[in-house]
C-alpha cells in the first residue's frame, strides 16, 4: 500500500508536469498545423514568461493575476512580433530555411536574454507569489496529497483547453485557423486574411507558453535563460505523440511525456528520463505515424 | 589506379592547398589556436558532408547528425585509450572503428526510423539524439574512461592537419563517386519521388538506409577525429546545436552539392571562430547575440544557400 | 500458352468504399487490353494493386504464371512489369538522360565498391545505360535533350520521357495510365502510332487506362469495362460498342464513339 501510495503521489507530480508541458505542445501543435513550421523558439517564449512574471512579482509586487494577463499579453506580443519579423518573410521559402530560421529566433532570445543588461546568465529563485499548502487525502488506505500549486495548474490547463476548444470552434478567428491550416491557398481564396489568422495562431500559443512559463516556476522555483530548450523540444515530442495539429492530442501528449519522465525519474534514475521520452516516440511513431490521435495518411 | 586518375585535377589541388597550409604552419605564421580551427574545418566539413549525403542527396530529414559524430569519437577515443594503441601507427584503425561503429548504430536505428518522413524523421532523429545525449551522460555506468557527465579527458592528441587533411580528402571524393554512381542516382530519384522510384525498381528501402548509413560513417570517422584534435569530449559537444551546426553548413553551402558544404564548412566555422578573435573581451558575450543575427539575415538573402539565388 | 499477367478476384476497399471488387482477367503475350469506364470505377486502383503501391484486401495476382501478390513494387518492376502514372512522376530535377538510366540502373548492377573506385564492371554497365538512354531518346523523339532538366520539358514530351523511363527497365508488361490525357487530337494520332511501335519492337505486352475512346478503340485488342469497382464485361472493341450495359453505363454519357 505504501508503493502505491508513492506511485500514485509520482503520478501526480508527473501531470503537474505534463500539464506544464501540454500548455506549451499547444502553441506548437497550432503553429505547425498552420505554417507546418517546428517553431523552435517556442520554448524561449515559455522562458520568457517564467522572466516577465519574475520581475512583475519582484520588482512591483504585482498581484497573481494581474501577473499571469500582464505576462500573457506580452508573450503574445513576443509571438507576434517573431512571426512577422522572422517568419513571414520567409513564407514562401523551402521550409528548412524557415527551420534554421526558427533556431536563429531560438539562439538569439536565450543569448540576449542571458545579457546582463538584460536579465542574467545565472540561474535566479523566483519568487511564489503565495505559500505552498499540501492537501493531504485517504482514500481506501491509499494516501496522496495535492498542493495548492498542482491545483492551480490543472485548473488553469483545463480551463485554456476549454477557452482553446471555444475559440478554434466556435468563432469565426477559429474557424479561419482551421480553413488556414487545412488548405492555405485555398483559405485566401476564400476571402481569409491569412497574415491576421497566423498572427493570431502565434499571439495564442505565444500567450499559453507565458503562462506555462510561470506555472512551470512556480513549481519549479529555478529559472534560467535556458530552461525553455528541453521542455520546448519535449513539448514537441508530446504535440507529435498526440497527432500534430491536435488539440487534445498535444495535451494527451504532453500529460503522457511528463508523467513518464517523473515516474522514471522516480524509479530508475532522474538521468535516463530524458532517454525514455525517445523511446515512447519511436514506438508510436512506428505503430502510427500520424500520432496517437491522428489521421492515418495514405500512400500515393 | 583509376580511383586516382580520374580524380587528378582534385588531388593536385587538394596537394597545392595542403603544401600552403603546411608551410604557413611550419613557419608559425599562424598561432597554435588557428591551426586547430583549419584542422576543426575539415573535420566539421566531412560530418557535414555526410548529412549532404543522407539529406541533401536523399531527401532525408536528420535533426540528430551530432549523435553519429560523438557515436564516432567516443568509440574511437574508448579504443584508443583502453587498448593502449595510443599510437599514430594504429590511428587509422581506430578512426575507422569510429566510423563503423557509428554505421552500425544508424543501420539498427535506421530500420526502423526510416520508415518515417519529413519532420517525422526529423522529430525521430532529434529524440535518438536526446537518447544518445542520456547515453553519454551516463557512460560512466559502463566504463569508468567514458566520464559521463563529467566528459572523457586524456584523449592522447593524435589528430594533425595531415590525419584531418587526407582522411577528409579521400572521403570526400570517394563520396563523389558514390554520388556520381548508380547508388547517387537512386538517392536523388528517391528525394524526388520515391513511388516513382520503386515502379523503376529501385529499392528505396534499401537505398535510404544505405544513404543513412554511409552518412552517418563520414560523421563517425569525422567525431573519430575530433576526439583525438581537441583530445577531451563532453556529452554536450554532441547535442541538439551541434546538429543544427551541421544543418546549417549544409543550407548554406546548398542541397546535394559538395562543393558548396566545402565552402559553408569554410564560412560557417571561420565566421564563429573569427568572432571570437575579432569581437575585444568585454564584448565577447555579445557573439552568441551577433551569430544567430546574422543566421536568420542570411536564411531571408539566401534561402537558398550561398551558393544559389534561387530554386534551380 | 500462360497468360503474361492473371488477376483472380481482387478486391480493395478504402474506408468502407468499395474501389475494386473481385475483379478478374487474363492479358495474353503480346495482347493491349485497354480499362475503360467513369472517373472513379478504380481503373488506376487496379493498376496500384497489380504494381503493389496499394496491397490487395484479397485476390491473388499471377505474372508469367508466378504469384506475385505478395511482393514489394520493386521486385515487380525487376520481374518485368513497367508502368507510368496518371499525373506524371517524373524526376524532375534530374536530367532526362538521368531519368531513363536510373531505371536501366536499378536491374543492372555494380558494386558500391565497383561505383566508389570506378572498375571495369562500373565502366561496362555505365556505357549500356547510357546507350540504352540514347536508343530509347532517340526512339521517342527526344534526341538532344538528354542534358536538360525533366521538368524544363513541355508536356507532351515530358509524357513520352515517362514511356522512356518505363521501357528502360526492359519490362514485359507495361501497365500505361492516360497515356492521351491533356493532348490534342493530332497528339493523339502521334501517340498511337508511338504505342503500335514500342509495342512491336519492345515485343511488349500492353494494359492501357484511357478515357479517349479513339485512342484506346484504336489500339486495344480486348476491352475491360469498369464501373463501381466491377468488371462490367470484356471483349473486343466492336463487341463493347454493341453492349448495352456499356452504352448505358459508360458511353451513354458521350454517345457511341
Amino acid at each position: 500500500m505504501e508503493q502505491a501510495s508513492y506511485i500514485l503521489s509520482q503520478v501526480i507530480n508527473g501531470l503537474q508536469l505534463g500539464a506544464v508541458y501540454a500548455l506549451i505542445a499547444l502553441g506548437y501543435t497550432m503553429v505547425y498545423g498552420i505554417l507546418r513550421l517546428i517553431n523552435f523558439a517556442h520554448g524561449d517564449i515559455f522562458m520568457l514568461g517564467a522572466f516577465i512574471a519574475y520581475f512583475l512579482l519582484s520588482r512591483f509586487g504585482m498581484p497573481i493575476y494581474l501577473v499571469f494577463l500582464a505576462t500573457m499579453a506580452v508573450t503574445a506580443l513576443a509571438g507576434y512580433l517573431m512571426e512577422k519579423i522572422a517568419y513571414k518573410p520567409l513564407r514562401n521559402a523551402p521550409k528548412i530555411s524557415l527551420l534554421i530560421t526558427a533556431v536563429g529566433v531560438s539562439l538569439f532570445l536565450e543569448y540576449f536574454c542571458s545579457l546582463k543588461a538584460v536579465f542574467t546568465p545565472d540561474y535566479i529563485a523566483f519568487p511564489r507569489p503565495f505559500e505552498v499548502e499540501t492537501y493531504n487525502f485517504s482514500l481506501g488506505g491509499l494516501e496522496f496529497s495535492f498542493t495548492n500549486i498542482q491545483v492551480l495548474i490543472f485548473a488553469i490547463t483545463f480551463s485554456a483547453l476549454v477557452l482553446l476548444y471555444l475559440l478554434i470552434y466556435r468563432t469565426k478567428q477559429g474557424k479561419a485557423m482551421r480553413a488556414v491550416s487545412y488548405d492555405r491557398e485555398t483559405a485566401a481564396l476564400m476571402g481569409i486574411n491569412i497574415d491576421n489568422t497566423v498572427s493570431l495562431t502565434f499571439m495564442v500559443g505565444a500567450a499559453l507558453a507565458g503562462m506555462g512559463g510561470i506555472l512551470y516556476a512556480m513549481a519549479y522555483p529555478q529559472i534560467n535563460v535556458f530552461m525553455g530548450i528541453m521542455p520546448g523540444i519535449k513539448s514537441f515530442i508530446a504535440a507529435v505523440l498526440g497527432g500534430i495539429g491536435i488539440i487534445h492530442g498535444a495535451v494527451i501528449g504532453g500529460l503522457i511525456v511528463g508523467t513518464s519522465e517523473v515516474i522514471v525519474s522516480a524509479f530508475l534514475s532522474s538521468t535516463y528520463r530524458d532517454g525514455v521520452i525517445f523511446i515512447i516516440l519511436l514506438i508510436v511513431l512506428l505503430v502510427k505515424p500520424s500520432g496517437i490521435f491522428g489521421k492515418r495518411i495514405d500512400k500515393v | 589506379m583509376r580511383f586516382f586518375l580520374e580524380s587528378k585535377r582534385h588531388i593536385l589541388l587538394a596537394l597545392v592547398i595542403y603544401a600552403a597550409l603546411r608551410l604557413l604552419f611550419s613557419l608559425g605564421i599562424v598561432s597554435e589556436y588557428i591551426e586547430q580551427v583549419v584542422i576543426y574545418v575539415f573535420i566539421v566539413i566531412l560530418a557535414a558532408t555526410g548529412l549532404n549525403v543522407i539529406y541533401g542527396y536523399t531527401g532525408q530529414f536528420s535533426l540528430g547528425h551530432a549523435a553519429f559524430y560523438g557515436i564516432g569519437a567516443y568509440t574511437s577515443a574508448y579504443l584508443a585509450k583502453t587498448s593502449g594503441l595510443e599510437s599514430i601507427f594504429f590511428f587509422p584503425a581506430t578512426i575507422l572503428a569510429g566510423g563503423l561503429m557509428a554505421a552500425l548504430v544508424a543501420y539498427v536505428i535506421g530500420i526502423p526510423i526510416l520508415r518515417l518522413r519529413d519532420d517525422f524523421l526529423g522529430i525521430a532523429t532529434l529524440g535518438f539524439g536526446i537518447l544518445v545525449r542520456v547515453f553519454f551522460d551516463n557512460s560512466d555506468r559502463i566504463s569508468e574512461v567514458l566520464g559521463g557527465s563529467r566528459g572523457f579527458t586524456g584523449i592522447v592528441k593524435l589528430t594533425n592537419l595531415e590525419t584531418a587533411f587526407f582522411v577528409t580528402v579521400f572521403l570526400l571524393l570517394v563520396t563523389r563517386n558514390l554520388i556520381t554512381s548508380r547508388y547517387g542516382l537512386f538517392w536523388r530519384c528517391i528525394k524526388e519521388d520515391e513511388t516513382a522510384s520503386a515502379s523503376i525498381g529501385i529499392n528505396t528501402a534499401r537505398m535510404k538506409l544505405m544513404a543513412f548509413v554511409y552518412g552517418c560513417f563520414l560523421a563517425g570517422v569525422a567525431g573519430a577525429l575530433y576526439a583525438h584534435l581537441y583530445t577531451f569530449l563532453h556529452p554536450s559537444n554532441f547535442d541538439f546545436l551541434r546538429s543544427i551546426d551541421f544543418l546549417i553548413i549544409v543550407i548554406l553551402g546548398g542541397m546535394g552539392n559538395i562543393a558548396g558544404t566545402i565552402y559553408a564548412g569554410f564560412i560557417w566555422v571561420g565566421f564563429i571562430e573569427g568572432l571570437r578573435i575579432a569581437l575585444p573581451g568585454n564584448i565577447l558575450d555579445l557573439r552568441w547575440v551577433f551569430i544567430p543575427l546574422l543566421l536568420i539575415a542570411l536564411m531571408m538573402w539566401r534561402p537558398y544557400g550561398l551558393m544559389t539565388k534561387k530554386k534551380g | 500458352m500462360t497468360a503474361v499477367l492473371e488477376v483472380d478476384r481482387l478486391t480493395k476497399s478504402f474506408g468502407g468504399i468499395q474501389a475494386v471488387d473481385g475483379i478478374s482477367f487474363k492479358v495474353p503475350p503480346g495482347e493491349t487490353l485497354g480499362i475503360i469506364g467513369p472517373n472513379g470505377a478504380g481503373k488506376t486502383t487496379v493498376f496500384n494493386l497489380i504494381t503493389r503501391f496499394y496491397t490487395p484486401d484479397s485476390g491473388d495476382i499471377r505474372f508469367m504464371g508466378r504469384s506475385v501478390t505478395h511482393l514489394a513494387p520493386h521486385r515487380l518492376a525487376r520481374l518485368g512489369i513497367g508502368r507510368t502514372f496518371q499525373n506524371l512522376r517524373l524526376f524532375r530535377e534530374l536530367t532526362v538522360a538521368e531519368n531513363i538510366t536510373s531505371a536501366y540502373l536499378s536491374g543492372n548492377r555494380y558494386s558500391p565498391f565497383a561505383g566508389i573506385f570506378r572498375t571495369d564492371r562500373h565502366s561496362v554497365v555505365e556505357k549500356k545505360a547510357w546507350q540504352k538512354a540514347y536508343t530509347l531518346m532517340d526512339f521517342l523523339g527526344l534526341a538532344g535533350k538528354g542534358d536538360a532538366p525533366a521538368g524544363s520539358l513541355p508536356y507532351g514530351e515530358q509524357r513520352r520521357l515517362e514511356l522512356a523511363r518505363a521501357l528502360a527497365i526492359e519490362p514485359k508488361l507495361l501497365l500505361i495510365d492516360e497515356p492521351g490525357a491533356g493532348m490534342n487530337p493530332r497528339e493523339i494520332r502521334d501517340l498511337v502510332e508511338t504505342l503500335r511501335d514500342v509495342k512491336k519492337r519492345f515485343n511488349l505486352t500492353i494494359i492501357m487506362i484511357e478515357h479517349q475512346m479513339g485512342l484506346v478503340m484504336n489500339i486495344s485488342d480486348h476491352i475491360l469495362v469498369m464501373d463501381f469497382g466491377e468488371k462490367i464485361m470484356q471483349g473486343t472493341p466492336a463487341e463493347v460498342r454493341r453492349d448495352a450495359r456499356v452504352i448505358e453505363a459508360y458511353l451513354g454519357e458521350e454517345g457511341p464513339a
